[in-house]
């Protein structure tokens, strides 16, 4: 029975709700669409089911301590958070990271941006319904975790780039470690690739879907993989370098499909790109301090491994109880009171996995954040889930959700 | 362009220029912030094409209590300035900049949402992360930071961190 | 009295006889010990993963931590069809009566694992944004600290649960 047969009967469009707690969004989004039969009209995302308030519960603990509260926004690049963080008040501050504390913090920041896009590969195949790329992913990322275990002893949410450089030094056979990594990493991309990139289920919802035209993504103020799949070449760390990125030989992944397909070569790219960074900070690796010298800003404890855990080294503890009264009372004010950064106000940026990671850092020269902002790419990114979605069927929502990639710690902060 | 060349572009345009930290800032008002940013996106040198970021401030001892900074961005020069706005909290309105940088649209609701600055004109005004129906700003400094007194072994509470720290 | 209806098969009730059949691979127990071993052997999660744990979460049902060695890597994606749910992360306010929506719409017998220090007691999040602790809003079955707990003590909690699940044995 069509409609001309029975002109009383009116079409109008179905309002579904695409819950927070659902199996194909990227955590706790909610989606309420509206449906003309398979067809979506509209498209509204409501966020806010995961605000933790990070950013006023660090206008309450000292300068260090934000870090672990900044470190747990965007969970699946923790040491990207920390680092613009302390980038920025480092910048407040008027120091410098010495170059060894710089190498290092690329090559973490780095090997976690391989760990993140390991886990779009991983959650996208299973959303599609390639449910054993879900398991290689995470099979890949589990190396990593392994050596950030190692070397922060951590394996999610490390709060170990710090104020000044970082908490720790490598320990021994790290380096044998990622080695042995960067030479399995490429043979399982190339795995992931012929699973996946001619694949005809993979092609048929991936290609064509989910189109975002470059002007419209730069209106939107979208960065990341899905503006440099769309075909403008914005990299931070090619454009404002920080950590001594000039230095290092890699290129920034663009295509011009803009769409999820082209969003997935980009990312699948930008993973080899990132191991070639790894290869050549752990070439270039120089000796030296990891935390700055200036004894008003570093972190006083000398942390070593000891037989239950990280902790001061012997020595250390030593020092402080029995050496000097001086040294004790240092100590107790660094690490209760923390440093008293000058009043002014920094907005850094680096390049996370999703996008443009900015860091807007506010001081009133106390001994606590004034303010803490945290742009984060994937908020600003989930404003073009509508353009890319409308006139798409259903099953395209969730294409274009997961070629987004939101991370939703990100997004609600 | 370095941001010694950013300054001496906008200062003699744009009033209230600074320089720090290699940022240049610029303060302005909300009768001119439309047009001010209209200007930094037309400009043929400057070409701040890109929004980067809203963000509000909360500065309570001041008249003009809430400061919502604005951060450009160039895709062409690559530089970047910031727009500060400061409005007095019984009057705490604001143009909004969606019609100029439609990726403004949910950092503008983050501001209300955080700090009750309502953006006039903006199509979808209410709140984005809090439920509908809360009621207070979180981020102003006089609200608390909420939370419930924590027992620790032999019975003891402590009180939530804001409540704890001396002044 | 012993009667042989199949060639070989006795079936007896004397104790002789009953030592046969276990020798040939009869299992007797009650009702309960049944029920309880089959509740726990397969478990169904439901997906409730909402931030940093549910990471750990996803690593522990992938192929290094593997899930699936106690029938619990199928994480269902309708409340209906699971009987254990693992709030894995922190639970703002906003998200509560969700949580509170999706527990009950779980059919009896269910289990709660509270996953993580933000999911047990509102963890370093003591604030106006976040739930402190889900015990305030479903009963919760194993707590597992961490921050995020590594998938072994995620590992560990979900085996208690298992105990717990098979001491009880209460048939409803």
């Amino acid at each position: 029975m069509t409609t001309e047969m029975r002109p009383e009967v009116t079409q109008e469009t179905m309002i579904i709700n695409m819950g927070p707690q659902h199996p194909a969004t990227h955590g706790v989004l909610r989606l309420v669409l509206e449906l003309d039969g398979e067809t979506v009209v509209d498209v509204k995302p409501i966020i806010g089911y995961l605000h933790t308030g990070i950013e006023k519960n660090c206008e309450y603990r000292s300068w260090m301590q934000a870090i672990a509260f900044v470190t747990r926004a965007d969970y699946l690049s923790p040491l990207f958070n920390e680092l613009a963080y302390c980038l920025g008040v480092e910048r407040l501050l008027g120091i410098e990271a010495p170059p060894r504390a710089q190498t290092l913090r690329v090559m973490l920041t780095e090997l976690n941006r391989i760990a993140s896009h390991l886990v779009y590969v991983a959650t996208t195949g299973m959303e599609l319904g390639a449910v054993s790329v879900m398991l290689y992913g995470f099979r890949e990322r589990e190396r990593i975790l392994e050596i950030f275990e190692m070397i922060t002893g951590l394996r999610m949410n490390h709060a170990f780039i710090r104020i000044g450089g970082l908490a720790m030094d490598l320990p021994d056979g790290v380096d044998e470690k990622i080695r042995e990594f960067l030479e399995v990493m490429p043979k399982r991309l190339d795995e992931y690739e012929k699973l996946l990139s001619r694949n005809p289920i993979w092609v048929e919802r991936n290609l064509g879907v989910g189109y975002l035209a470059p002007e419209r993504a730069v209106a939107l103020s979208t960065t990341g993989p899905v503006l440099r799949a769309s075909g403008i070449a914005k990299d931070v760390r090619k454009e404002e370098p920080y950590c001594g990125f000039e230095q290092y030989d890699f290129d920034v992944i663009t295509r011009t499909d803009s769409d999820c397909y082209a969003r997935y070569e980009v990312r699948m790219e930008e993973m080899r790109q990132s191991m070639r960074i790894v290869e050549q900070a752990l070439d270039s690796l120089p000796g030296g301090p990891v935390m700055v010298e200036d004894p008003k800003v570093r972190w006083p404890a000398q942390l070593t491994v000891g037989p239950d855990g990280i902790g001061n080294s012997e020595e250390y503890v030593e020092h402080i109880l029995g050496g000097s009264m001086e040294a004790l009372i240092h100590h107790f004010k660094m690490v209760t009171e923390g440093v008293a950064v000058p009043a002014g106000e920094v907005y850094q940026v680096v390049e996370s996995p999703r996008g443009e990671l900015g860091l807007y850092v506010v001081s009133d020269g106390g001994y606590r954040p004034y303010r803490v902002h945290v742009r984060d790419p994937s908020f600003v990114n989930l404003q073009s889930f509508r353009d890319q979605v409308v006139g798409q069927m259903v099953s395209d929502v969730i294409a274009v959700g997961a070629a987004l990639d939101p991370v939703m710690g990100g997004v609600d902060r | 362009m370095t941001p010694e060349e950013l300054v001496e572009r906008l200062g003699s345009r744009f009033g209230d220029v600074s320089l720090a930290y290699g940022e240049v800032t610029v303060i302005t008002s909300r009768e001119k912030l439309v047009d001010q940013l209209e200007a930094l996106k037309a400009d043929p040198d400057l070409r701040f094409d890109f929004l980067s970021d809203v963000s509000g401030t909360d500065w309570p001892d001041n008249d003009l209590r809430f400061w919502v900074a604005y951060h450009l961005y160039s895709l062409e020069g690559k530089h970047r300035v910031r727009v500060k706005v400061g409005v007095s909290e019984s009057d705490a309105h604001i143009p909004t900049i969606t019609g100029l940088f439609p990726g403004a649209d949910f950092l503008e609701r983050e501001v209300y949402d955080m700090l009750g600055v309502e953006f006039d004109g903006h199509p979808d005004m209410r709140r984005i992360l809090l439920p509908e129906d809360w009621e207070g700003h979180p981020h102003r400094k006089d609200e608390e930071l909420g939370g419930v007194k924590t027992q620790y072994k032999g019975g003891a509470f402590i009180p939530p961190v804001d409540q704890r720290l001396q002044k | 009295m012993p009667v042989e209806r199949l060639p070989g098969v006795v079936t007896g009730k004397t104790a002789d006889d009953l030592e046969e059949e276990v020798r040939r691979g009869v299992l007797l127990g009650t009702l309960d010990w049944a029920v309880s071993w089959a509740r726990k052997q397969s478990m169904w999660p439901a997906t409730f993963g909402l931030a940093c744990c549910a990471i750990e979460m996803m690593s522990t049902g992938a192929g290094d931590y593997d899930l699936a060695r106690w029938g619990m890597e199928v994480f269902r994606g309708s409340p209906r069809q699971a009987d254990l749910m693992i709030v894995a992360g922190r639970v703002s306010q906003k998200m509560a009566p969700v949580l509170r929506n999706i527990y009950d719409q779980m059919p009896e017998p269910k289990w709660v694992i509270s996953m993580g220090v933000c999911a047990s007691a509102g963890g370093m999040f003591t604030n106006y944004a976040i739930v402190q602790g889900v015990d305030t809003i479903v009963p919760v079955d194993v707590y597992v600290p961490g921050c995020p707990p590594r998938p072994e003590m995620l590992m560990y909690g979900i085996l208690r649960l298992h105990d717990k699940v098979q001491k009880e044995g209460r048939i409803k």
